[in-house]
């Protein structure tokens, strides 16, 4: 390991974390690191966004980024799903790391995400933007695809068959024909994670699952979440402003405030953070 | 009632991923095509060959092939003429060069010439976009014009600068050149565009056709989930090159007979673009309603008046035309802005759910 | 053939100077009416995101309008007044039955319907004026048609009277619009309507009117393109398609910056007439100039994406 390691590792509360996993509050158990950030930075032209941040990622948890408007939430996930290069600072992915990479290599590298303001391609039905979430999965030839012959045809029933058994999970069956378009807000979101879990990722990460969600549909949501960490053991990172929805559902919370790191640990241990409580409440800087 | 779809369940994704999961439309499609292969050429004239089948059918193809890279994966070209006059020159040469060589391979080879040069000019469409990226074909409109004028070999060397078309054979049989039957050629054009629209409805509802829509809707988000976009876009442009060259070639050789490099200039890019907008983006049947009424309109124009016996002269008619195809644009974006299959869809979906509104 | 692309081309320009000056005032004369029509896609562009592909057949319109209202024995400076009218009349009537039926679609079917309205004026145009060739009326306008002849380095430089008007009318015309834009209340709004529209619209600016009136200042612009022009070559559909140089201007300029408009117009004149001077006759065969602009623009944009003037953009999710 590296200094750049070893002093990270001096930040951290001893004991709350081990090499080989720790058990959650709801006694599960949570495995070794997954992704590992070192002192990332990143800046705008002259804008730093984020200032020199280091955490990790543990397989299986679910594992949250908070922090009040403007604290570099986002940049933090699109770092992370490789639509920004970092300035500064190393990305450890499954023990390697990471070179500068597309944001396509990313995701093939089974990292998969949703978006604070949904991206879903609306010209296509529910059942089409979700079979995208196949697309790294789908080799045939282009002659292939134009024959639908052999391998093509193969793969797009094989296929099919997986994201009908993500479509039955989040429960959208009844709209899958349906252009996404039409549909309402909640149920669009609702696509999206379909889309991200067709791809059958490693990592998920969520920006802001729940944003403009009434109470019923964020508890509907949280249990998503919640059923697809248990099912499928996918680690996910998540964005959202919803405090309580934030210490209910997740493992450790990292608190970002003007794009550095504040806080960092289990949802009890950071609410009663000094920190925390004066960037949520609003001292003078 | 005709359109009714209740009682057909559906017990594989195979059988959900038929071509026409609807038994109603399979048999429309059926009609259509004993129609065309059967009724048609049985009662057309020479004249309705010459000008409404054959011209009708290339268009449609040539519509399909830029809808492919414009309503399939969003990027507005504005050179597809050009592109066409690729394929035309490219089987021109291969016929000249190798006349042993069977003219619909010549034709369905050509293509592969006009995707080499779609791909050169489709690299800008990697750090290009929206309009900058539609002014950017329009390079490869003017430049390829000019360079079927001024390279000589191209037109082996002829005077007039034009390329005729040689009398080809298949199977004993004159495909093209002036000692060929309008009959023979429309049933050439039928079978290839029949075999190009199969082969691309197969490529935009499968893989190939989710990555291009993906990257039309949003492309940052396609990027984020997997699509890499330079692969996305460019195969965009070289299978529509290769329709679009097919057609080009099927253009000349199967109906012009003969062409100058200024045919290939930019109304042809536009009358295509038409075709595909009032047709409708993002379709494949939108091509041939499009394609019928763009082409269809001037004849019935040009027989009306005097069918009625209004004395109108033959300019006027062309004028009137080109206003009246305008016109049409303008009223047609308006009424719905996705073509003619958006409304057939509308209709088909009422019929469906017939007597009942919802 | 090396020599021939990097080193002949260079001494022919300082062994002929006169013959250099000739061919750049040639270029500066076309740039500046490329950069006046690119003038006309940016104003429409920015107040309204619509990218007006009808601005090249509206110059042509205007020309003809203007020509053709002459040989009915108007006199001419009333016919430029009636014509103002006719162009008027063209702006209303495109907001009202093109505009305004399609406002929030997306920017490809504006874009379309603009090439609609191309077609339909180009139809419109042939059947009320013909399609033949007509003069343009510079001498009944008092436009001086005499030549300067200029002697530098003892060469011989000729500078067409009509084309040092065009280009003092254009300047004008640019500080002009410049001003109205950048002093005046309705000015503001159209500038104001380019950053965002439904901040403007909220702020109480009518996107009718305004709409109205930059089809109008285009029309304006078209008319004087259309003198211009028409005075150095005729009155024709032609004019169309040199209207079409007007994109790559817009390439290179970005489609928003009015500044751009004109340093790229005068950039592309100047370049393509060298270029075809000193490189595309002596060895391409000539009439480099239908392509050269487009693939100067692509290959500036394969570097510079967001052209010359434009600012690059942080994409976000």
């Amino acid at each position: 390991m590296d200094g750049a390691m070893r002093t990270y590792r001096n930040d951290e509360k001893e004991g709350a974390v081990s090499d080989t996993g720790y058990i959650t509050a709801d006694g599960r158990q949570i495995g070794g690191t997954l992704m590992e950030l070192r002192n990332i930075t990143l800046k705008f032209g002259g804008v730093v966004a984020i200032k020199d941040i280091s955490f990790d990622i543990r397989e299986g948890e679910i594992r949250a980024i908070i922090g009040p408007n403007g604290a570099g939430k986002s940049s933090m996930l699109n770092i992370i799903s490789g639509f920004y290069t970092p300035s500064e600072g190393e990305l450890w992915y499954k023990g390697a790391k990471r070179p500068p990479m597309k944001p396509y290599e990313v995701a093939r590298m089974g990292i998969a995400r949703t978006f604070q303001n949904i991206a879903l391609f609306e010209g296509m039905s529910v059942l089409d933007n979700v079979m995208t979430g196949r697309l790294t999965h789908m080799k045939a030839g282009i002659a292939s695809q134009a024959l639908w012959w052999g391998r093509a045809r193969d793969e797009e029933i094989a296929n099919r068959a997986v994201v009908e058994k993500v479509i039955d999970f989040l429960e959208i069956q009844a709209i899958r024909k349906t252009p996404v378009g039409r549909l309402p807000y909640g149920l669009k979101k609702r696509v999206e994670l379909a889309r991200a879990l067709a791809a059958e990722p490693s990592m998920l990460l969520l920006d802001e699952p729940m944003a403009g969600m009434n109470v019923e549909e964020k508890e509907d949501m949280s249990r998503f979440i919640l059923d697809v960490n248990d099912e499928f053991g996918t680690t996910i990172v998540l964005i959202e402003h919803d405090m309580g929805v934030v210490m209910d559902l997740s493992d450790r919370v990292v608190v970002m405030d003007y794009g550095k790191k504040i806080g960092d640990g289990p949802p009890d241990e950071v609410r009663n953070n000094q920190d925390v409580i004066d960037a949520y409440l609003g001292v003078a800087h | 009632m005709l359109y009714r779809t209740a009682g057909q369940f559906k017990t594989s994704y195979q059988a959900d991923q038929a071509l026409f999961p609807v038994r109603q439309d399979a048999v429309l499609l059926a009609i259509i095509l004993a129609f065309a292969w059967g009724g048609l050429p049985l009662l057309a004239s020479e004249f309705a060959f010459q000008t409404l089948l054959i011209p009708i059918l290339i268009y449609s193809l040539a519509a399909l092939g830029l809808n492919l890279l414009t309503g399939f994966a969003g990027q507005l070209s504005l050179g597809t003429a050009a592109f066409m006059g690729v394929g035309a020159y490219a089987c021109y040469k291969m016929v000249t060069l190798m006349p042993w060589m069977n003219p619909v391979v010549a034709i369905l080879l050509s293509g592969g010439f006009s995707a080499g040069v779609g791909v050169a000019f489709g690299i800008p469409s990697l750090r290009i976009k929206g309009f900058y990226l539609a002014i950017a074909t329009l390079a490869a409109q003017f430049f390829l014009v000019w360079l079927f004028e001024k390279w000589g070999w191209l037109y082996n060397y002829n005077a007039s600068g034009a390329i005729q078309v040689p009398n080809l054979t298949m199977f004993g049989i004159y495909v093209s050149g002036p000692q060929a039957d309008s009959r023979v050629q429309y049933y050439v054009v039928l079978a290839v565009v029949m075999l190009m629209t199969w082969m691309c409805i197969n490529l935009t509802r499968g893989t190939l056709g989710r990555t291009w829509k993906a990257t039309r809707d949003m492309d940052i988000a396609a990027e984020l989930i997997g699509i890499n976009l330079m692969r996305s876009k460019l195969t965009a442009f070289a299978v529509s090159s290769y329709v679009v060259g097919v057609a080009g070639a099927l253009f000349v050789f199967m109906w012009r007979g003969a062409a100058e490099p200024n045919l290939f200039d930019i109304p042809l890019s536009f009358r295509i673009l038409f075709i595909a907008i009032i047709g409708g983006l993002g379709s494949v049947m939108g091509n041939y309603l499009g394609a019928i009424l763009i082409v269809g309109l001037p004849v019935v124009l040009g027989t009306v008046p005097e069918a009625l016996g209004i004395p109108i002269s033959s300019a006027t008619v062309e004028h009137l035309n080109v206003m009246i195809v305008g016109a049409l644009i303008v009223f047609f974006l308006i009424i719905e802005p996705h073509g003619l299959a958006r409304l057939w869809a509308l209709i088909r979906e009422k019929l469906i759910i017939w007597p009942f509104p919802h | 053939m090396l020599n021939d692309i990097f080193i002949k081309p260079f001494i022919d320009m300082v062994e002929a100077p006169d013959f250099l000056l000739q061919v750049l005032w040639e270029g500066l004369v076309s740039g500046i009416l490329y950069a006046l029509i690119a003038l006309g896609f940016v104003l429409i562009f920015r107040s309204s995101r619509i990218f007006n592909f009808a601005q090249g057949i509206m110059v042509v319109f205007a020309a003809l309008t203007l020509v053709g209202l002459h040989a009915m024995g108007v006199p001419a400076w009333i016919c430029v007044i009636l014509t103002l009218g006719v162009m008027f009349l063209l702006a209303v009537t495109i907001e009202r039955v093109v505009l305004r039926p399609l406002v929030g679609q997306p920017d490809i079917i504006l874009f379309m319907a603009t090439i609609g309205i191309t077609l339909f004026l180009i139809g419109l145009g042939e059947i009320i004026f013909g399609g033949e060739n007509k003069v343009m009326i510079t001498e009944e306008l008092g436009i001086p048609t005499d030549s300067v002849v200029l002697e530098p380095w003892g060469g011989l430089l000729i500078l067409e009277q009509k084309d040092i008007t065009a280009v003092i009318v254009a300047a004008l015309l640019v500080v002009a619009l410049l001003l109205f834009l950048n002093k005046t209340r309705m000015g503001r709004a159209i500038r104001a309507l380019g950053d965002d529209h439904q901040a403007a619209l909220s702020v109480g600016i009518s996107l009718q009117q305004i709409w109205v009136l930059v089809w109008f200042i285009a029309g304006i612009i078209a008319l004087v393109t259309g003198i211009a022009w028409g005075a150095r070559a005729g009155v024709s559909f032609a004019l169309e398609v040199i209207a079409y140089k007007a994109l790559p201007v817009l390439m290179l300029g970005g489609l928003e910056s009015i500044t751009g408009a004109i340093i790229g117009g005068l950039l592309i004149g100047m370049m393509e007439k060298l270029f075809e001077i000193y490189w595309g006759q002596p060895l391409l065969g000539g009439n480099t100039e239908t392509w050269f602009a487009f693939v100067l623009a692509l290959i500036v944009l394969l570097f510079r994406p967001q052209g010359l003037f434009g600012e690059r953009i942080i994409e976000r999710v």
